[in-house]
């Protein structure tokens, strides 16, 4: 049998009348950097909450290393290190004094201490900000201080709970570069959760989770032959018609996405010069595309992950506007 | 070790803040300060000797004292809920140090502020003419700790059940300022109404208060009298008042240790 470092057997955590986490079971190996994809409040933060010893579970169990996240805390909380979804530094402190906190509270061997602590913050480029305190850092320099964190005792299991949410585009590839280099350099665990699409194609498996269910759990590729065909995707000015006549003339069942349709074939290439001969309904746009996770997930839940983001991420930016007001 | 690590960088950390924040020092003595010399400028010609040749100022000095004690000791409730509403208590949490440790270490960094704050007004004492000796001061130095000790935790229990600053703010005014006025700092214990001696019998504050105010006040031969506390009939001594505000900090420190470490 392989060694998992991480194994949730069974986990399920209802808060009243909600249940956030609907009896999931996975298992991760070591040195996997391993995905969380679902929309908002399919139970993502909830189930690292969880294995992170910071939420009971109401029943089922998780092992980190072998060791039980309720019955054996303090040696599951040493191997673990926390990227947290939500801000949780200290603001009133530089980002240096984060850092020596979270050292002193780890225990990390005061000889080594300075060294790694310097490494790490050139690593995030913020060695030249170290002093300042961490009220003046940006969104994106807080992140990043935040990965240093989580590294700083060399943890067994890193979790990243949507560890790009509300970055520009830029900081989210400088983040993606640290945590690619850390895993090839120190052969970390990486759990992740995210419910932006192309990210958790990076990740050698993911569990796409939805309404605290796991739906599926394979490699970015093989979830991707779910969808196995072509995605093409068109624009008629009568779509209602068009789809109709799809149904008609090739027995597939058309979806609406956005202001178009979409529907699957076998072999895209071929198919699409004969389809735009025949076709009869007056076509705007037409395009072919590879399956993306953006298909599998829609095809597994009938829904768009798409549609939330832009949603969450203003509520991040009033939650965060928010709490510099009541200071 | 784990335990004794985990006081100590949360400590550690509560004092780091509070040097960084000069001005919490400055603002939270101009109240006990401004207390003292105006109601005592104020009143004092009024009110007489309210002992042997002790006048109103220095009458209320060491209950302005306590006030400052009790007041800033509450900061680690505060303090909590604080981190909490920030993020920070998440990497507190889930730090391999153990819960218990860190109620400790929040209530001694703000009693240990509440220490410093305590002895900054201590020294006024020259200017409304109260002198102290060297051993007055080592024996007030632990008193006004352990009233801080006591109250803190208290604060710290508080903030593990209610979470929201708003909330826990409007708690501790509720409870601090009838703390403050039911505690005999302002006025002498004997022939209050019976509801007002009631309360001041319950208030823990009293026990701290009342033997700060001793040491300061009594305890020279030629100034000699009891400020002490008569309970069931009893005239206490700075002893018995003591154990029972310790009594009192070991208990709610208990609760704390055992409330911080279960909450979610
Ligand atoms: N402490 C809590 N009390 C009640 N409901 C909660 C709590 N935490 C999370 N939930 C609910 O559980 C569901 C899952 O939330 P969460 O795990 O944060 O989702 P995700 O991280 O995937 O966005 C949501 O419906 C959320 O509202
Ligand atoms: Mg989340």
């Amino acid at each position: 049998m392989k060694d998992y470092i991480i194994k949730v057997e069974n986990l399920v955590k209802r808060f009243s009348e909600l249940v956030a986490v609907d009896n999931i079971s996975f298992c991760v190996e070591q040195g996997e950097l391993f995905g969380f994809l679902g929309p908002n409040g399919a139970g993502k933060t909830t189930t690292i909450n969880i294995l992170c010893t910071l939420t009971k579970p109401s029943s089922g169990r998780a092992l980190i290393d072998g060791l039980d996240v309720v019955r054996q805390q303090s040696q599951v909380r040493q191997l673990i290190g926390l990227v947290f979804q939500d801000p949780s530094l200290d603001e009133r402190l530089s980002g240096l004094q984060n850092l020596r906190f979270h050292a002193l509270v780890y225990s990390v061997p005061a000889s080594v201490r300075e060294q790694r602590i310097e490494q790490l913050l050139k690593m995030v480029e913020l060695w030249d900000k170290r002093h300042n305190k961490v009220q003046t850092y940006s969104g994106g320099m807080k992140r990043r201080l935040e990965l240093a964190r989580g590294l700083l005792h060399h943890p067994k299991v890193l979790f990243l709970d949507e560890p790009t949410l509300g970055l520009d585009p830029q900081t989210r590839n400088r983040i993606w570069e640290y945590v690619l280099e850390l895993r090839q350099r120190e052969g970390t665990t990486i759990f992740l959760t995210t419910h932006y699409m192309d990210e958790a194609e990076k990740a050698d498996r993911i569990a796409i989770i939805d309404y605290g269910k796991l739906i599926a759990i394979d490699t970015p590729g093989k979830l991707k032959k779910v969808v196995s065909k072509d995605v093409i995707s068109l624009k008629t000015d009568d779509n209602a018609r068009a789809a109709e006549e799809i149904k008609v003339r090739y027995q597939i069942e058309a979806r609406h996405d956005g202001d178009g349709l979409c529907f699957e074939v076998n072999n895209g290439e071929e198919f699409l010069p004969i389809f735009l001969k025949e076709f009869s309904t007056k076509i705007l746009n037409v395009s072919l595309r590879r399956p993306s996770l953006d298909d599998v997930f829609l095809k597994l839940t009938g829904r768009e992950i798409r549609e939330e983001e832009v949603n969450d991420q203003f509520k991040t930016m009033v939650r965060q506007h928010g709490r510099r007001m009541r200071r | 070790m784990n335990h004794l690590r985990g006081v100590y960088t949360i400590w550690y950390r509560d004092i780091l803040r509070f040097w960084h924040d000069k001005m919490r020092m400055i603002s939270s003595i101009t109240f006990p300060l401004l207390f003292l010399f105006v109601f005592g400028s104020g009143l004092s010609a009024r009110m007489g000797v309210l002992g042997p040749g002790i006048d109103f100022t220095q009458f209320i000095f060491p209950g302005i004292i306590g006030m400052t004690v009790l007041m800033s000791s509450f900061m680690a409730g505060v303090s909590v809920v604080w981190d909490r509403e920030f993020g920070f208590l998440k990497e507190v949490l889930v730090a391999p140090i153990s819960r218990a440790s860190v109620a400790v270490g929040k209530t001694l960094g703000s009693a240990t502020v509440a220490l410093l704050q305590g002895l900054l007004i201590l020294l006024f004492a020259p200017l409304i003419g109260v002198s102290f000796t060297a051993s007055t001061l080592l024996v007030l130095l632990p008193l006004m700790f352990l009233l801080a000790v006591s109250l803190g935790s208290l604060g710290v229990l508080l903030a593990t059940r209610i979470r929201s600053m708003e909330a826990f703010q409007a708690t501790m005014q509720m409870l601090m300022f009838p703390m403050v006025f039911l505690s005999g700092a302002f006025f002498p214990l004997q022939g209050l109404p019976a509801w007002m001696n009631i309360m001041v019998k319950f208030n823990p504050a009293t026990y701290g208060i009342a033997p700060i105010r001793q040491i300061i006040l009594g305890t020279d031969p030629n100034l000699s009298y009891s400020y002490n506390i008569n309970l069931f009939g009893q005239t206490l001594t700075v002893w018995n008042e003591v154990a029972i505000l310790a009594i009192f900090g070991v208990i709610v420190i208990l609760l704390a240790m055992w409330s911080f470490s279960n909450q979610e």
